[in-house]
């Protein structure tokens, strides 16, 4: 599998480069920020659950 | 059992915690096969050579602007009239996606248009109304971080949502309102027999379908934050008043 693209290499790669990164910068950013307010969430529903704790 | 118990934050992180995993799922095969399809195995195209493997990345993240802010217009709606959260939790989340997928709509339109026209950018109808969507875009996400009571952020952002519906829609329809500009018509239609050649369109159809499953992957995991953030500030308040 070879991929012939000729003269409009760099046209169409860059489309599929600014794409991928685009949805990977959208991807990483929502992952985390879910992963953050899970964990911050936790933190103050067992500090609730313990208050003495 | 009514489609509104959803509504409720609690029954909706119940129902939409499992179904997360498959939606991820969904999309990444969907995106590798369909792409990769779209851009190894595809022939090019007689008049736009290989440009026209740009074909699989525009067309879905286009569709899916638009339909990113139609989504945003009926959860509005549902806001407006019910006065159910998760309905605004879910237009605040679908807004950045929407966004992004007006980027990439606008950057591989231009990097296609130079070769193809000659231009990075013309004034047609289609592209103009497309940028206004994407200022549209802009001014909704603005609006949500500038109000911090949330429900008048809601109201307010939920009037925008109406007001940009217009753009949504023109993005759609606009070569059909005005006569033909630069951009050709649409490659896919459900009124229409024909579509591009078969060679590009199942690998288009997938591509799209990767996209669709990314969109609500991402939605769904944006309205869990932004639920979990306001049960964060909920707590919060009640910690400060202790």
């Amino acid at each position: 599998m070879i991929l012939d693209l000729g003269k409009y290499a760099a046209t169409v790669l860059g489309a599929y480069a600014v794409t991928l990164g685009l949805i990977a910068l959208l991807v990483v950013a929502s992952v985390r920020r879910a992963r953050r307010a899970r964990a911050e969430l936790e933190r103050l529903e067992s500090a609730r659950r313990t208050p003495n704790g | 059992m009514s489609l509104w118990r959803y509504a409720n934050p609690a029954e909706f992180m119940r129902i939409s915690g499992p179904v997360l995993p498959v939606l991820w799922a969904g999309a990444g095969v969907c995106l590798l096969v369909g792409l990769g399809w779209g851009l190894f195995l595809t022939p090019n195209d007689y008049q736009q050579g290989a440009t026209v493997k740009i074909l699989f990345i525009h067309v879905p993240a286009a569709l899916m602007a638009i339909n990113a802010w139609l989504m945003m217009l009926v959860a509005s709606l549902i806001w407006f009239i019910r006065r159910h959260h998760v309905s605004a939790l879910a237009a605040r989340a679908a807004a950045p996606v929407g966004a992004t997928m007006t980027v990439i709509a606008l950057a591989t339109g231009a990097i296609w248009g130079q070769p193809m026209w000659g231009t990075w950018w013309a004034w047609d109808p289609r592209l103009t109304s497309f940028f206004i969507l994407f200022l549209f875009y802009v001014g909704y996400i603005a609006l949500w971080s500038a109000i911090d009571d949330p429900d008048t952020a809601a109201d307010l952002t939920a009037v925008l949502c109406f007001v940009g519906s217009v753009f949504a829609l023109l993005s759609r329809y606009a070569v059909l309102f005005w006569s033909q500009g630069l951009h050709q018509g649409a490659s896919l239609s459900v009124d229409r027999e024909t579509h591009v050649d078969a060679a590009f369109y199942y690998p288009l159809v997938i591509a799209i379908a990767g996209f669709v499953l990314l969109f609500f992957a991402l939605v769904l995991t944006r309205t869990r934050t932004e639920i979990r953030l306001r049960r964060i500030r909920a707590l919060q308040a009640i910690e400060a008043r202790a």
